[in-house]
């Protein structure tokens, strides 16, 4: 029998290769077939030969979106732990600021961001704040979540043994609330990076040389379809790297003990 | 023990180590669990509660542990309250219905936590932590997770974790009702043993009338619910108890004080209910 660790690997990364392979073979034969012009849909080769050839326009975007993606989704991990933690300290703080950060998270970020942009003075901060606006909710939310699931019978438990404030933080409260608050380090990481573009559309091509948005919207005036498409798969890719970033730390952190983290028995 | 230190033991009784007088609970919600309890626990004693199922004996178990608050009456510990608990002479462990550990941290880790929280050094407390695993025939499983033991496992984990701070009084809370019968009586002689070396004052629950027979100095009996203690039998038997004790015609005498008393329990607790 093949080690059925490696076997989930492997069937983990062939199976979407192939569906992507498949798609992508389709997409191609049907382009050429039918003589699509490369302004309406471009063929995967076209967007990759556009990708090496245009490498010196995307590749500094790809930077600048994911310094504004990087830099908010740290702003919202830190203030949304910070907030979570003041929540659980007091049921009235919860009941006080719950809604306004609800609030933060209905309201669609096109809506915020002009209003951001023009109160705060520098462009690339105003971004980062639109972009931790939208990825601080599920840390708070999940934090809080995890800071309250703890198991009553050890919390019992740690009162019996008189365990200071500090004590039941570090050793109960935290280690309960990991596996919440990695579930919540995932989709906000993705929101992040949803949040940083969405920022750049708005804040637009005026002056300010910026990141794969920025990029969309000049091949979009200038029809260059190929290099929007180029831009496109970047700021996927950007995402799908950030999501397995926050998988391996989140199996890092919780293989050992937690149940999501387990190879299931067969 | 032989009998002139019992007789002299009935002239001269030991001190109160637990007296809870008029201990009650009700739920928020209004579940009845526990009518007012009077009860007086003397160093030394191996007191056992038996009762039928959602009878109140883990509220009651929890109430003499200081884990919950009665909604009447009070519960000293040697003659004084709850803040006194912990100094020393004062220790008191419980050990929980269910293993109740911390799944991200090993064995070894989760029966270092009492000492950890009293931030012993880790020096003192590693040898400590090793000889309660052995008593509890876990040496050996201190790197293991939870996860990796089974539901007996888990429970004596819980045990070796309630006895490394080596207490006084232990309250346990059906500690050995998920064993097979084998571990289950070793354990029980290993508790007995322990017990008498130490002089540990125990208050258990039970839904085994044997176990509570081998086991005890005095067998409590609840009602059904709401709680409130219908029955006293002294099991007056010596100790040490072996094996032939548990053969013996008077153990069956007991148990069947103890069937009786159960049967009648249930009864009027259902008429009252
Ligand atoms: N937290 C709670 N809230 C409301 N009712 C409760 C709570 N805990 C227990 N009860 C009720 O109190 C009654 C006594 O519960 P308890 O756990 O003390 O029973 P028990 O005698 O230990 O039962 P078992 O032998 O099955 O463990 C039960 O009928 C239960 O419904
Ligand atoms: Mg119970």
């Amino acid at each position: 029998m093949t080690d059925p660790r490696r076997l989930d690997l492997a069937l983990r990364v062939a199976m979407p290769a192939v569906i992507a392979a498949a798609a992508l073979a389709a997409w191609e034969a049907l382009v050429r077939l039918y003589e699509v012009p490369a302004y309406l849909v471009p063929a995967p080769s076209e967007v990759a030969r556009t990708l090496v050839a245009d490498w010196s326009i995307l590749g500094p975007s790809l930077v600048v979106t994911l310094r504004t993606t990087l830099a908010a989704f740290a702003v919202a991990v830190v203030l949304g732990t910070l907030t979570a933690f003041l929540f659980v300290q007091s049921r009235w703080i919860e009941l006080a600021l719950f809604p306004y950060a609800v609030l933060l998270q209905v309201t669609p970020i096109v809506a915020i961001a002009p209003l951001v942009i023009i109160w705060v003075k520098d462009i690339q901060t105003a971004l980062v704040v639109c972009a931790a606006i939208v990825a601080i909710f599920p840390v708070i939310s999940n934090t809080t979540l995890g800071l309250r699931s703890v198991d009553p019978g050890l919390a019992a438990l740690f009162r019996m043994y008189r365990a200071s404030r500090l004590q039941q933080l570090v050793r109960l409260r935290i280690p309960s609330a990991a596996p919440y608050f990695f579930g919540g380090l995932r989709i906000a990481s993705g929101l992040a990076l949803i949040g940083a573009v969405v920022a750049e559309f708005v804040a637009g091509t005026g002056g300010h040389a910026g990141g794969l948005a920025y990029q969309i919207l000049q091949a979009g005036y200038q029809l260059n379809i190929p290099r929007l498409f180029a831009a496109l798969l970047l700021v996927t890719l950007a995402g799908i790297a950030l999501f397995a970033a926050m998988v391996g730390i989140s199996k890092l952190a919780l293989a050992h003990w937690h149940e999501s983290e387990l190879v299931a028995e067969r | 023990m032989n009998l002139a230190e019992q007789a002299q033991r009935s002239v001269a009784p030991s001190p109160a180590v637990l007296t809870a007088r008029g201990a009650a609970k009700t739920y928020p919600g209004g579940v009845r669990a526990l009518e007012p309890v009077d009860l007086e626990v003397r160093e030394g004693e191996f007191v056992t509660l038996i009762g039928p199922s959602g009878c109140g004996k883990s509220t009651l178990l929890r109430i003499l542990a200081g884990l919950a608050a009665p909604s009447g009456g009070e519960i000293r510990w040697w003659g004084g309250g709850a803040d006194r608990l912990g100094e020393p002479g004062r220790h008191l462990s419980f050990v929980f219905q269910d293993p109740t550990l911390m799944p991200w941290a090993s064995v070894a880790a989760n029966v270092r936590l009492p000492l950890d929280l009293a931030r012993r050094a880790r020096g003192e407390s590693d040898p400590r932590v090793a000889a309660a695993l052995g008593l509890v025939g876990l040496g050996g499983f201190e790197s293991s997770y939870p996860r990796q033991l089974s539901g007996g496992m888990q429970m004596r984990v819980s045990i070796a974790r309630a006895l490394v701070t080596d207490p006084d009084l232990l309250l346990m809370d059906e500690p050995f009702g998920a064993l097979d019968e084998i571990t289950r009586a070793r354990l029980d002689a290993d508790l007995l043993a322990l017990w008498s070396r130490r002089r540990l004052t125990v208050v258990f629950v039970t839904h085994s009338i044997y176990e509570a027979v081998f086991l005890s100095t005095r067998v409590l009996v609840l009602s059904a619910r709401p709680g409130r203690i219908v029955g006293e039998v002294a099991i007056d038997a010596p100790f040490p108890r072996g094996d032939a004790f548990r053969v013996s015609t008077g153990f069956a005498g007991f148990c069947q004080r103890l069937s009786d008393l159960l049967a009648q329990a249930s009864a009027t607790g259902a008429v009252g209910a």
